[in-house]
Parts: structure tokens; sequence; C-alpha cells
């Protein structure tokens, strides 16, 4: 039994680890898989968020009436994100607020971009012979083209790989298992152009300076596995490997991923790269080939577009900005019965309220759903304590416990049973036979832990402010009166003195009275 | 135009499963034990089914009324069904239709419905139902029959509704020959007056390895527990203990002493401890939610049973023993939680 950390993520995917609960989900992939990957037709407008990552939203660098060049840069990073780029060339229109995608589901500034329909390039800086670059230099050209972890979080790739260089990393894990039902934009991906992903883990690799890349892919994607295991010879990449891990889901969720792959658990509250592992999206792998390679930033991506609710369900390589309802036109449209629109998959995927949302860095898949599809309105029923929810989850909760201590409003209860390492990924709430909305009710009851916890912080801190001030008084006064007594000390030391020096003068005058040879002479 | 869309939580998709659905499996699983029975004991079964269903229906929708609670959902998802039936299948098929009323009364009203209703409930409703029944009329409830293969008369339906009703039974020309004492307790009796368990199961009432009849109702139960575990209804944790600790505590016993102790499949194929294993100790609501919990509260439940079996005054303990479980289960819940991922 190997029990060291740096022996097991060095090991990573020599033997695989199940890890607590999940479900296996009918995956419903097939549908969008049938047509090949194409663009779209341009759309009239892009409309693009200056938010489209984790972060903080970019700077904008141009103004109404600007003509921006596909891959111009539109807008700086700030001090924690990534910038942007426009997707296309055109005439900016302007800056405005309105739907920003699944990032938050709310809104934010978005660049107006009317397209010129030429799609011009600007000027492109491909790295020449990365493979001689240092480390730090493909960082820097990573974070200059934008690139984000495109499995759905948009982290910032080069916040993560610099966070990992502190903590020396063994192996880098390229996270291929698509473990939502329905999303196949990323197999998609994997078949069509294995040579991308292979290429763009060496770069990532060296830009993490890790030992060796993991591959990580579902087991039912064989075609998938021998594309890329060619890919991997062809280019010489000893030291890139692909592992099929049993479809299970959420096995693509980091740190599921991590205990499938190396059996270790990633401590609460900490990250991987903790344990000398770095975990990336394959998306993110083909982009930053891309940037780095061709000089081109993160301008596009793949976007399954699929359920029952559109009329040809498939995956379009589509350019940031564009508007969902123009994906939506070149499926064909929205079949009759089309009753939800969901950004991600049906598990955890974010429910958008109109198709006006753009396509961003962090959509993969546009889920539309009939009302067969979904979860119908059902009556909530009592929860009878039956523990499917605890055999589901993978964080190894008990959901059921949670959600009596939520409805009770036990908070503090509810911070000791763990509930912020709950992932949200639904199986127990998809598991439930009362029904009840167990998801939802953690995301509610995570919200108030962490409000409850900036208020006692805001406390603590005037506590604090209050204890500080009065001790500064305290002290002062202190001060002030011990500068009191050392006057008062001195003051007396003065008359002292004087009666000393009177004294002294007085027995001079009568010393020299006294002296008899003074009286003499 | 933009089309707009309602913007639900996720999971989006629907759950396979419903509380209905969860106890109507369980009665599913339930049908071949209670074929078994009728065939063994009578129709009298079908009457006691029936007389339970209809008084827990009854003070299921009456309470639910009382409190305000909306009646179809609650009335559909056959918690109250699943009580009754397994208060019924405890009885003697010939007890009077008031044995029915009464426990179904303590059963629904009070320790369910007083408790808070599905869900709410610390104590298993069925076992509460049976326990005051058992308690309070001991002789109705020990007027069991012997099973046909040796009984001198086996009631059909008109019999059995006559007894239930009206109680009467028919007179035979052999004293005491319609009931007869159930295989625990000739055991319990015949051990106590220090007599030898080889001697005692040489009777007709003791068949291959439990009780005439008993012993293949119980095998039928134990078929309808592993269907439910097959279909992941019940968790494995509870049945798996019960059973374990049974033969766990038992068989030492038996190897040092066939004398006075029974053998463990004794044990396990008489009374109700098959029936228990399986469908009323995996009660999730009274039980623990725990995995390792369940172990406890199973590995209690056989161990409780047991005790009270040898040294109590009642041949079978394993509703007391449910009971008493219930008591502990949060606590033990409370020491047993798993670890969290990552801590």
């Amino acid at each position: 039994m190997k029990t060291d950390p740096r022996e097991l993520a060095s090991s990573a995917g020599e033997q695989l680890h199940r890890f607590h609960g999940g479900l296996r989900l009918r995956h419903n992939k097939k549908i969008s898989c049938q047509q090949p990957v194409e663009r779209p037709p341009l759309p009239e407008r892009l409309y693009v968020p200056l938010l489209q990552h984790r972060g903080t939203p970019a700077t904008p660098l141009i103004k109404a009436g600007d003509r921006v060049l596909k891959g111009q840069c539109i807008g700086a990073s700030g001090p924690r994100g990534a910038p942007i780029h426009a997707p296309s060339s055109g005439l900016v229109l302007g800056l405005e607020e309105g739907p920003i995608g699944h990032l938050t589901g709310q809104t934010g500034t978005r660049v107006v971009i009317e397209l010129d329909g030429e799609d011009r390039w600007g000027a492109l800086e491909p790295l020449s012979d990365w493979l001689e670059q240092s480390p730090d230099v493909l960082r820097r050209h990573i974070q200059a083209a934008g690139i984000v972890g495109l499995g759905g979080a948009v982290f910032p790739t080069e916040e993560k790989l610099t966070s990992g260089q502190a903590a020396r990393i063994e192996t880098l894990i390229l996270n291929g298992a698509e473990c939502e039902p329905y999303i196949s934009c990323d197999e998609m991906l994997m078949r069509e152009h294995p040579r991308y992903i292979v290429e763009g883990a060496r770069m990532l690799r060296r830009a993490a300076e890790a030992e060796r890349v993991v591959i990580a892919i579902e087991d039912q994607m064989g075609a998938v596995h021998k594309a890329l295991d060619r890919a991997a010879r062809q280019l010489g990449a000893g030291s890139v490997r692909v592992v099929r891990i049993p479809k299970i889901y959420p096995e693509g969720g980091e740190r599921q991923l991590v205990q499938t792959l190396t059996g270790m658990e990633v401590p609460a509250g900490s990250h991987p790269h903790e344990l000398g592992l770095l975990v990336m999206n394959v998306a993110t792998a083909a982009a930053t080939r891309t940037a780095l390679k061709e000089g081109k930033p993160l301008l596009e991506r793949n976007v399954t577009v699929t359920g029952n609710g559109v009329q040809t369900p498939r995956n379009l390589l589509t350019l940031l900005g564009t508007p969902v309802s123009h994906l939506i036109a070149c499926c064909g449209g929205y079949s009759d019965d089309v009753a939800r629109l969901v950004v991600g998959g049906p598990m955890m995927g974010v429910p958008l309220p109109s198709d006006a949302a753009p396509v961003v860095k962090g959509t993969n898949c546009l889920l539309a759903l009939s009302q067969d599809d979904i979860r119908a309105p059902q009556t909530e029923m009592p929860c009878i304590r039956c523990g499917d929810c605890t055999r589901s989850c993978p964080a190894q909760l008990m959901p059921q416990d949670l959600h009596f201590h939520i409805r009770n409003q036990q908070w503090d209860a509810l911070a000791a049973l763990g509930v912020e390492s709950c992932i949200e990924c639904g199986c127990c709430d998809f598991v439930c036979p009362s029904h009840i909305p167990l998801t939802n009710w953690f995301r509610y009851g995570k919200g108030e832990l962490r409000e409850l916890q900036r208020e006692r912080h805001a406390a603590e801190h005037a506590r604090e402010r209050h204890e500080a001030r009065t001790a500064r008084l305290a002290t002062a006064k202190a001060e002030k009166a011990a500068r009191l007594a050392r006057r008062k000390a001195r003051l007396a030391d003065q008359d002292g003195r004087k009666q000393q020096i009177a004294a002294a003068l007085a027995r001079a005058k009568g010393g020299r009275r006294n002296r008899p040879e003074d009286a003499d002479s | 135009m933009n089309r707009v869309f309602p913007t639900q939580q996720a999971p989006h998709m629907p759950s396979p499963r419903t509380v209905r659905g969860v106890m109507l499996q369980v009665l599913y699983a339930l049908v071949p034990g209670v074929a078994a029975h009728a065939w063994y004991f009578g129709p009298g079964i079908f009457l006691q089914l029936g007389l339970a269903c209809g008084f827990a229906l009854a003070f299921e929708a009456l309470m639910l009324r009382w409190r305000g609670r909306p009646l179809r959902p609650f009335l559909n998802d056959y918690s109250a069904v699943l009580t009754a039936v397994l208060f019924a299948l405890c009885l003697p098929p010939l007890a009077p239709w008031w044995i029915a009323a009464i426990g179904m009364l303590f059963a629904i009203v009070i320790a369910k419905h007083l408790y808070g209703g599905l869900g709410h409930n610390i104590f298993n409703p069925a076992m509460v139902g049976y326990v005051v029944v058992l308690i309070s009329f001991p002789a109705a409830m020990t007027q069991w029959l012997p099973p046909r293969e040796i009984a001198a008369w086996t009631p059909d339906f008109l019999d059995a509704c006559r007894a239930v009703f009206l109680g009467t039974l028919p007179v035979l020309p052999e004293i005491d020959s319609v009931t007869r004492a159930t295989p625990l307790d000739t055991l319990k009796t015949g051990i106590s007056q220090g007599r030898f368990v080889g001697e005692l199961r040489n009777s007709d009432l003791f068949g291959t390895f439990g009780g005439r009849g008993w012993e293949w109702i119980a095998n039928w139960y134990l078929l309808g527990g592993l269907y439910l575990l097959y279909r992941r209804i019940i968790s494995w944790q509870v049945p798996v203990a019960v059973l374990l600790s049974v033969v766990a505590v038992t068989l030492p016993a038996w190897l040092l002493d066939a004398g006075t102790n029974p053998q463990p499949l004794q044990h396990l194929f008489s009374g109700g401890l098959m029936l228990a294993a399986f469908y009323i100790a995996t009660d999730p609501v009274s039980g623990c939610a725990s995995p390792r919990g369940r172990l406890i509260f199973g590995a209690g439940v056989g161990i409780l049973t047991l005790v009270i079996r040898r040294w109590g005054g009642y041949p079978d303990g394993i509703a007391f023993a449910v009971l008493l479980m219930n008591l502990a289960a949060p606590m033990i819940d409370r020491f047993t939680r798993p670890r969290i991922y990552g801590r």
C-alpha cells in the first residue's frame, strides 16, 4: 500500500478507485453526436460579456464606433481574471448591460459588436517553438490568450498553473470525463481533434512543470481512446497517458476524478495542487495549443445544443458572444413542447431565463428540455429517512440530516455536519423518493451560513476594534497619568533641588561667616 | 424575438422513485409470504388484512383532516396500508375484529400522527399497535391455529368471518384442538420445565428447521426480502445485521449445550424474525439513518429478541426489540455519522 501523497500523485491512473455514492444515469449523448462539428453562420451581432471567468471583469479597451479585428483584445484583464478578445471583426456599437450567460445567471456589461461578415484577423503572434520557451513565457501567453477552464468552472488557467507551480506538480490530469448526461462537446472535440489535445497536454505539462499527463476519459468512449492513443504515439508524447474510468456520475467532478485516479481525497478547503495534482479540462488543452501554436486567443468553443426541446441536436463550434437564440435557430429551432432552457447538463445546469443570453467561455451545453424530460412539479412529501441520499452522496454527507437542520435554521449544527463539502451534484435530489429539492435547500443553507459568518466576522471585527479603542484610550490615559506623575516628580525634584541649592547656599554663606580665617582675612 | 423560460433550479431530471412506489414495492414483496400464511392457517389472514387496512385508512383520513393536511397525497402513499399489513401479519388469523381497530388506533393515531405524521414518528407504528394489543389482550392474541398439515380443522372464509366478528369457534370432539401453542411458546414452556430441545422438537408442531408451516412462511418472506434488496428498496445493513447477530449468539450456545438451546435455524425461521428483519426493522423512519448505525440497529434488534425469547416473559420478543432499538436510534445515529469526504 502506497500512502505517500507524492507517490500516489505520480502513479495517478495506474490503478482505479471508487468514490462513494454516485449514480449510473442514462447518458443521452448519442443524439448530439450524429453530425460532425461545424461552425454556424455568423450572427449579425455578438454580445461579448466582460466577465466570462471567475474573478474580476475585464476593463474595456474600446468605445462605441471603434472598428475591431478578429482576435483583437477588447478587454484588459483585471487583477484576477482574463482578458477578452473580439471573436470576429466588425463595428463596436457600444457597451450595454444585459444577460451574460451562465456564470452568475445575472446581468453584466457586454460589448456589442456588429459583425462586418469578413471575419478579418488582426495580427497573430504565435509562440515560435514553444519547447524552447520557459514555463513562465508559456504561462504569460496562456494568460494573454484569455484562456480559462472550459469545463464550466472558468477559473483563469494561468492562475491555476501559477498556484500549482509553488506546490511542484507530479501529474497533470486532463478531464475528458463528461459525466453529465446529454453533453458531448468534449467527446466530439477529442474524437475530431485528438492531436490538438495531446499537443495542448504537452504544452500545459511544460507550463505547469508537471512530470506527466493523464487524460481521463469515460470507459464508453472507445473511439476516443483509440484516437487519443494514436495521436500520442504519432507525436511521441511518452509522458501522456490515456486512462478510461467507469462512467458513474459525477466522476468528472474534480474531487471525484482525483479520488478515482489516485484513491486520495482532496482535503476539505484545499485544492488538488496541494497533493501534487492539477486538473484541467481537455478543451482547455486544445485552446492552449491553438493559442501557442497559432497565436489565436480563445474566441470560440464547442457547444452542444441538445435535448428533446430542439429539432436537430448537434455540436457547433461557436464564437463567444453568439446569442443563444441564434444557435437554437441553427439547430432547426425549438420543438413544440420545449419547457426549459439550461446551460450545462440536466443535473447541475443553470436555467436560462431567456435565450437572449450569449455563449460565453463556460458554455459547454445548451440543453432545451421538453415537458417530458423535466421534473414535473410533484408534491413534496416529508422525508422518510430512507437513506438513498446518503447512499448516493459523493461527498459522504447525510443529506437528510443537512435538510433537517436547514429547515430548523440550526446553522451551527449545519456547519458541523459539513454542508460546505456539498458539491451540489444533485445526486441526493435525484434519488429522493419524497421529491425534496435538497440541492436547492443546500444552496440556501450555504448562503445563509456564509452570511452568518460574514456577520459574525463583522461583529468580531467591531468588537476587536472596540476593544482596541478601549485599550488605546486606557493606554493613553495611563500614559497621560504617568506623564503627569513624572512631571510632578520632576517638579518635586526641582523643589528638592532648589531646597538643596538653597541649603547649600545657606551652608556656603554660613560657612563663610563661620570660617575664622576668612573672618581674619 | 427572444423566448422566455421558467427558471427552476437543477437537477432538472425527474426522480425515478416515489414514496408511494417504495411502499408498494414492499407490499408486493410480502405477497408470497401472505399467500403461504393463508395456505397454512386459512383465509382468516385476508380478513385481518382487510380489517386493519380499513381501520388504518379511516384513522389516517381522520387525523389528516384534523391536522389540516391534504388527504390525497398522504392517503395515496400507502404508508398507512403498509403499517396495517405488517400489523395484521402478526395477528392470529381468527383474532376478534376489535383487535385490529384498537391496534390501528394506537398505530396510526398515537404512534404516527400525534408524533407529527409520516416521517416524524419515533416508534414503528405497526409494532406499537401490536405491542398494545399483545399486552392488553393476551388471551385473544395467543389463539393460534396449528398449521394445515396437522390441524384437525382449518377454517374457510365463512368460519373465519364467524370467528372474527361473532367470536364463535366450532366445537370439535377433542379438547383444545382448534387453537394450539405456537412452536416458540412450546419451546419456551418446555425448556422452563426442564425438558430438552430435542425431545420438544419431536412434537408435530415442528418442521425441518423451524416451526411447521412457519418455516415456509418465513422462507417466502426471505425471498421477498431478497427482492427488496435487489431493487435497493431496503438497505442491506439491517437484515444482514439482524440475521447475523442471531446466528452469532445462538450458534455458540447451541454448540455448547444443544439440550437447552435451540439451533440457530430454529431461531431464524420461527416467530416474526424473518418478517422483522426485512420488513419491520428496515422501516427507515423509526430506524437508524447512517449505514454503520443501521448495522448496530439490526444487531440490537437481533440480540434483544434473543434475550426476550430466552429470559423474557414473551415467547417472541421481536416487537419489543424493535421498539427498544427505535428508542436508541437517534443516539446511535449521532455517533455513527459517516466521515465526510476530505475531512
